[in-house]
């Protein structure tokens, strides 16, 4: 059961990641073309997978318990960011993530930076998919490093992100162009229910206490986490529609 | 040195995010948990509960700081 959420997060979390970083990919090759944004982002993936290579089994050889513990309040506290800002989106306090604007937003910078092309590399192309894949997958890589060390089972996460770049990078060579249709949103809620459900269960158990009925316990505190988060979110957009609408929830950093 | 802090920043701002209130709630209601497992009180309960307390209290909070 664990392994399916944990495939489950990975893939989720990855694709919703990809999907922001392949936005930022097609308006630098669009504009600027595609030798040196090709590069960037070959160069981004690799120094990510160094990453999980290189920290991976490390976190391995950290007793369980510490590590549960460790990556337990780790994942809880970043599940939480991602689920907050879900809930304040689906309720329309906090505007959703517009693909082709950040899409236009893009290509307006890539078309006024001017051209610096030096080895036969465009820099600016390189440096703006460099960036853009690295910072979204870092968020895939630990949440990749930390579910899959404390589950154990580190290739089989790496499977499931590995699987929605594949994806979502067929799919943006194919529509060639931002996948605006993906529901983001949506994808980030169940990606947020599932850190903040996992960071409980291993957080209770790091404490050295033992959940009744064992690892039975993840279903019902993933009902709990459900449940208060769609309760929230309704209780939330209730009020903004009895009350005048207020501005929304500023900000867009991260998740 | 700056580059020591910005390091801290970024990993700090990545981790934690834009409300801190959500780290040092969960922090507590761990650290109490802590406290009561060596007590003997099995308080697996605890922590669950006040999740969903921080997280109602950080969305009221950003909903009337954006108000």
């Amino acid at each position: 059961m664990g392994s399916i959420f944990l495939i489950m997060a990975a893939f989720l979390a990855s694709a919703v990641e990809m999907v922001e970083a392949l936005t930022i990919v097609l308006a630098v090759g669009v504009t600027r073309g595609w030798r040196s944004t090709a590069i960037g982002t070959l160069t981004a993936t690799v120094a990510l997978a160094a990453c999980v290579a290189v920290v991976g089994p490390a976190l391995v050889r950290v007793p369980i318990d510490a590590l549960r513990l460790v990556v337990g309040v780790l994942l809880l506290v970043f599940g939480l960011q991602w689920l907050r800002k879900a809930i304040l989106r689906a309720s329309g306090h906090k505007a959703l993530h517009d693909e082709d604007a950040v899409f236009r937003h893009e290509l307006e910078g890539a078309r006024r930076a001017g051209t610096a092309v030096r080895a036969g590399m465009d820099w600016y192309a390189f440096t703006v998919a460099f960036k853009g894949v690295f910072l979204e997958g870092l968020e895939v890589a630990f949440i990749v490093l930390t579910f899959g060390s404390a589950q154990g089972n580190l290739p089989l996460a790496a499977a499931g992100a590995a699987a929605a770049i594949v994806l979502v990078g067929v799919a943006g060579v194919l529509v060639h162009r931002p996948l605006s249709r993906v529901p983001e949103n949506s994808l980030k809620f169940m990606v947020g229910v599932l850190l903040t459900t996992f960071g409980i269960f291993w957080s209770v158990e790091g404490t050295g206490i033992a959940w009744p009925g064992s690892d039975a316990a993840i279903l019902g505190v993933l009902g709990l986490v459900v449940l208060s988060s769609c309760g929230l979110t309704m209780y939330l957009r209730y009020e903004r529609k009895r009350v005048p609408a207020p501005a929304l929830v500023a900000g867009d950093r991260g998740s | 040195m700056p580059y020591v802090i910005r390091f801290f920043q970024f990993w700090y701002d990545f981790v934690v995010g834009d409300d801190w209130s959500v780290a040092a709630g969960v922090l507590a209601a761990l650290v109490v948990t802590f406290v009561l497992a060596r007590h003997g009180v099995a308080a697996w309960w605890l922590l669950p509960a006040c999740v969903i307390v921080v997280l109602f209290t950080s969305l009221r909070r950003s909903i009337r700081r954006s108000g």
